[in-house]
């Protein structure tokens, strides 16, 4: 079966209720459009993995917008090695019970089928994810052909406007998953904000070569030119740890922050979570991030992003 | 001055609808924020859990509470509907300065997301994006509705509150906001 096909049976049942309400159908572009708006309702928060129904409770008391349901965050994911993969169904399905705020999943890269699972589960978010092993060394998924919004890492601008055009309703910086080291989220966030300013100098005809050169159409391009910013919400992941460096992400340009193994690897998850989630709101006033960073415990133990041998950025251009 | 409440969520998109309207706003991260010059609220999409939570502990939530109940006119959408109401099921009431009772995720998950266009009493048809939405299951004394889709009330007033299910700020239609500018 297509995987539109097994898509359309999905949603006629989830728009049955809406139908019976009078809402009449919604056609594909209002589809897309509800999806990118979802992301634009997680700004200004904290998606927080988790891979118990106790963590996710936790999570959503501490204020996360939303919860990543994995089996295994990633820095015991990058201490295992071997395959890693998306995960058990029931394990998701537990977390989703849980909690009433968005949860979220992981696909691995290329792997459509596991998008499928995951949509027949009724998941609010997918994470087509470099933290998880690739499926597929060429190809993406392509993520218009759901009903279900995915969230793409990115490196740079190109990387950003690929996963768009296939489909992306958000984007997260790709970062270092499982190092508890800032300086690769920072790398990849000032890299695309200094690539859309680059863009948005750039006279209307130089827009064809800049889509040329960035490996993507050039009507994404125009857009990022008229609007001076991605099409769609951009958040910061891989690698924060610390209030300040979720604060330090925000006023770097992200609208959000997801934090993995930064807090259940910590000395006290609940009260970094609640300090995590404060400083992402209050990102431009040091005296609260101060006062938020105070007697939080052990951090995670940090692993230094150059001194790795499994760069999980690398994987998926 | 319209104060919006920018702890989380779709603040910004309020925001940009009201300059389109000539309105200036002053963006409520925390208590000493409530002290500048505000006499109107905006209550934001996003997620209700999230912003109930930091407004009980950045001690917004008395004072917010009073300046409503006062008749600061007030537009709740989405996640401040939830906030606003008297009673929520599947979740704890926090304002409760609006005698409805509403469901949370009344449509279910992201699946159940949907766009619709309706009616709403003095504005007319309007589009309406429902995200994850709540919806309004009673409407006490003291609350009158002002659309509905299908058999589900999406859209209610009382005195100088609106709450709406639905997102006026992702749509490009002014109208919501302009009413909400003329209480």
């Amino acid at each position: 079966m297509a995987a539109g096909e097994s898509r359309d049976e999905g949603r006629d049942a989830k728009e049955a209720d809406a139908r019976r309400d009078g809402a009449g159908r919604t056609t594909r572009e209002q589809r897309a459009a509800l999806n990118r708006q979802l992301a634009q309702m997680l700004k200004g928060g904290v998606i927080m993995d988790v891979t118990t129904p106790e963590q996710a409770r936790v999570a959503q008391d501490a204020g996360a917008c939303a919860v990543m349901a994995l089996e295994r965050i990633p820095a015991d994911i990058r201490a295992a090695g071997g395959v890693s993969r998306m995960s058990d169904p029931a394990m998701i399905r537990g977390i989703q019970q849980a909690v009433s705020i968005p949860v979220m999943a992981k696909c691995r890269i290329g792997h459509f089928v596991e998008a499928q699972v995951l949509q027949a589960i009724d998941i609010d978010f997918i994470d087509e994810s470099e933290v998880l092993s690739p499926a597929d060394d060429v190809f993406h998924i392509d993520k218009s052909r759901f009903d279900v919004p995915f969230v793409c890492g990115a490196r740079d601008l190109g990387e950003a406007l690929r996963r768009i055009a296939e489909g992306a309703s958000m984007i997260r910086t790709k970062g270092e998953p499982g190092t508890g080291d800032v300086v690769q989220a920072v790398s990849h966030m000032r890299l695309i904000n200094q690539q859309i300013r680059h863009v948005v100098s750039l006279r209307d005809d130089e827009l064809f070569e800049e889509a040329k050169r960035l490996q993507v159409p050039v009507e994404l391009v125009r857009r990022v030119h008229d609007e001076g910013r991605l099409p769609v919400v951009n958040f910061a992941a891989g690698g924060v740890a610390t209030p300040a460096d979720a604060a330090l992400m925000m006023q770097l340009g992200a609208e959000g922050v997801f934090v993995g193994s930064g807090i259940f690897k910590s000395g006290d998850p609940a009260k970094r979570a609640r300090a995590i989630v404060g400083a992402v709101t209050d990102y431009d006033d040091p005296e609260r991030v101060a006062a938020l960073s105070e007697n939080l415990g052990e951090a995670m133990v940090g692993i230094n992003a150059d001194e790795i041998e499994l760069l999980m950025a690398n994987r998926g251009r | 001055m319209v104060g919006v409440l920018a702890l989380q969520g779709a603040f910004a998109e309020h925001e940009r609808m009201l300059a389109e309207l000539g309105q200036d706003c002053v963006e409520l991260r925390d208590a000493d924020d409530l002290a500048r010059p505000f006499d109107r609220l905006v209550l934001p999409g996003g997620e209700s859990t999230v912003q109930g939570k930091l407004l009980r502990e950045l001690g917004m939530l008395a004072p917010l509470r009073e300046r409503i109940a006062a008749g600061m006119p007030t537009l709740g959408t989405c996640a401040g509907l939830i906030l606003l109401a008297r009673d929520v099921d599947g979740g704890q009431p926090c304002l409760a300065t609006m005698p409805v009772r509403v469901v949370r995720n009344a449509y279910g998950r992201q699946l159940g997301s949907f766009h619709a266009r309706a009616t709403l009493s003095g504005v007319g048809e309007v589009p309406m994006s429902f995200i994850r939405a709540p919806y309004v299951s009673q409407v006490y004394p003291g609350a009158q509705v002002l659309a509905r889709v299908g058999e589900r009330v999406v859209a209610v007033r009382a005195g100088s509150q609106l709450g709406l299910a639905f997102h006026p700020e992702l749509d490009g239609d002014t109208r919501i906001h302009e009413l909400f500018l003329s209480l």
